[in-house]
């Protein structure tokens, strides 16, 4: 049995802000053993990104602070790390894709240059950082991959952009690729595509993944496992199959509900009624 | 599948387009930059081929120190230019020699104040809490001193050499820099490619640098052009008090304080430096604000 690669132990992350504190992650606690794939559901506001953004310590501080808990990853205590070992952590073992490709990307730099930096950073050994570049645009799909690396960020299409995002993450070769609501920003086709790319990746690398998503409608076939965050709570976790079919939670329920489905009968698409609220 | 489902998100796309190649495209556009870049460019011809003059003792055709009491105060005429002052120097020549002094003090302040700003303003926006407290403060309180007149106190203090005046000028005028650098960098810290370079595992003096420093070049660069002049003008205005440059070293603000005198007599003495200082600077403030506009429309 292979050990576990990222533990959430009681983890709670409160911020103080002038209008008092807000509780944004309250006890959570979470393991992922490599090549697990996790989704974190949940609405705006549910601390799944706040969840996500703590595990490297990317949440500024102050305001943010880790009230209890411990993140271990790799068996280490990435809140006891200095400095320099969490650097070592970000990119080269948790890597990233946010939300917005084409604001991720910094606008005065060639794709290749900004894939550079993380290979160098973390891949010290690699000798041939262009073939290595042009080697992960085309294992993300890009086409043409030794043209398109020369060009800016605004010369590709969101779609292209979100895939550099992907190659820049996956060229440091991390151990868990966290994607921030990966395709929200993009439009539905191209959501199809990387999401078909995600799957694909997962397949091929057997890599760990999270991800982040208020849209249960995509996690199927992606994720293993799910957890549903709610108020800064895990509210259900559990395999993902188990969970479409036999939510438990009231919460679950009603954000499984959100999503249309094919064929059903044209309705009134569904909101999230918190009427359950009241009753617990 | 995927593959056939790429080609669909393959976008034709022009050549590489770099932002600094987009500013200086627009900027060629612009005529009254390139009439701005015209007079810059001669200024600077004649300074450095002054310069150069001056350093290797080559022949010149007018010594611009070269008294000579029985050619004194003459109207422009075919040997004497521009005339020539109450000692009967070239106007012309002084001026040439002058223009060395004053392109030196515009750019060497410029860069000591630039770099001065943009390290403080960098650390300032950056790092934010109480470290930008206090530097904000200091350049508060820089701020409620006339710079002039604090100019001033150090040339009285130290001497007037020109080195000094130069250091002198950008320990002064700083300010504005670093209160720029600062707000472009409370924005830009906030940006998600900085949150990205960040979540990179990017080390901060790489992300100040390399990920904040070139977003955050064009109103950087523009600052920089436009305090130029601002030091040429600093300059001008010691040398016309007496406080600048000794003599006999011409610059253009100690030929009209000599002139001043004369300013009825011989008009000479106190519109060709004088035009020479307002076209360089109205040189270097339109340039600047050409820059400016070249850089305004930024990527999506």
């Amino acid at each position: 049995m292979k050990p576990n690669l990222l533990e959430l132990h009681d983890l709670s992350i409160r911020f103080r802000t002038e209008n008092g504190t807000v509780d944004a992650v309250k006890h959570v606690s979470l393991s992922m053993r490599e090549g697990d794939s996790l989704a974190i559901v949940g609405e705006s506001g549910s601390g799944k990104s706040v969840t996500a953004l703590s595990l490297t310590r990317l949440l500024p501080t102050p305001p943010a602070e880790f009230a209890s808990g411990r993140i271990m990853f790799e068996g280490k205590d990435v809140l006891k790390m200095s400095a320099k070992e969490i650097r070592a952590v970000r990119g080269g073992g948790i890597a990233y894709v946010f939300q917005e490709p084409a604001t991720s990307l910094n606008p005065v730099f060639t794709i290749r240059s900004q894939i550079a930096e993380g290979i160098r950073l973390h891949r010290p050994d690699v000798k041939n950082v262009d073939e290595e570049i042009v080697t992960w645009l085309g294992t993300v799909g890009i086409i043409d991959p030794a043209k398109r690396m020369l060009d800016y960020p605004h010369q590709l299409s969101g779609g292209m952009q979100q895939r550099a995002m992907i190659a820049m993450a996956l060229s440091c070769r991390p151990k868990l690729l966290v994607a921030d609501e990966p395709t929200t920003a993009l439009d539905v086709t191209i959501q199809a595509q990387i999401l078909a790319e995600l799957r694909r990746l997962r397949t091929e690398f057997g890599m760990s993944l999270i991800l982040i998503t208020h849209n249960f409608g995509i996690i199927r076939g992606l994720c293993d496992r799910v957890a549903v965050m709610f108020r800064g709570e895990i509210v259900e976790y559990g395999d993902t199959a188990s969970i479409l079919k036999d939510p438990q939670h009231p919460y679950t329920r009603a954000l499984i509900s959100c999503v249309p489905r094919l064929g059903a009968k044209r309705e009134r698409l569904q909101t999230i009624d918190y009427g359950w609220l009241a009753k617990a | 599948m995927t593959a056939t489902l790429a080609t669909t998100s393959a976008v034709v796309s022009p050549a590489p387009d770099s932002p600094l190649r987009r500013v200086a495209r627009n900027f060629f556009k612009d005529r009254v930059a390139l009439l701005s870049l015209v007079v810059i460019v001669g200024f600077f011809a004649v300074a450095i081929g002054a310069g150069i003059l001056t350093l290797t003792n080559l022949p010149m055709p007018m010594q611009p120190n070269a008294t000579n009491l029985e050619r004194k105060l003459l109207p422009p005429n075919s040997t004497n230019w521009l005339g020539t002052d109450n000692l009967g120097r070239d106007v012309l020549s002084r001026m040439v020699a002058g223009s060395t002094i004053s392109l030196t003090v515009g750019f060497v302040a410029m860069a000591v104040s630039l770099s001065i700003g943009i390290v403080i303003g960098a650390i300032s926006g950056y790092l934010g809490g109480w470290v930008d407290n206090v530097l904000m403060r200091i350049v508060d309180a820089l701020l409620c001193f006339p710079s002039f007149f604090l100019i001033l106190t150090a040339i009285a203090l130290l001497g007037p050499n020109i080195w000094i005046i130069i250091v002198v000028i950008g320990l002064v005028s700083w300010t504005g820099t670093a209160r720029l650098v600062r707000a472009e960098f409370l924005t830009l810290r906030e940006s998600e490619y900085v949150r990205a370079a960040r979540a990179m595992g990017q080390s901060s003096p790489k992300i100040i640098f390399r990920h904040i420093m070139p977003n955050a070049f064009a109103p950087i660069f523009v600052t920089a052009v436009i305090s130029i002049p601002d030091a040429i003008l600093v300059e001008s205005g010691l040398s016309f008090l007496s406080f600048g440059v000794p003599p006999p070293q011409a610059t253009w603000g100690n030929i009209i304080a000599d002139g001043k005198t004369y300013i009825l007599d011989a008009w000479w003495l106190i519109v060709f430096p004088g035009f020479a200082i307002f076209a360089a600077s109205l040189a270097f403030y339109l340039a600047g604000d050409a820059l400016r506009r070249a850089s305004e429309t930024r990527p999506k």
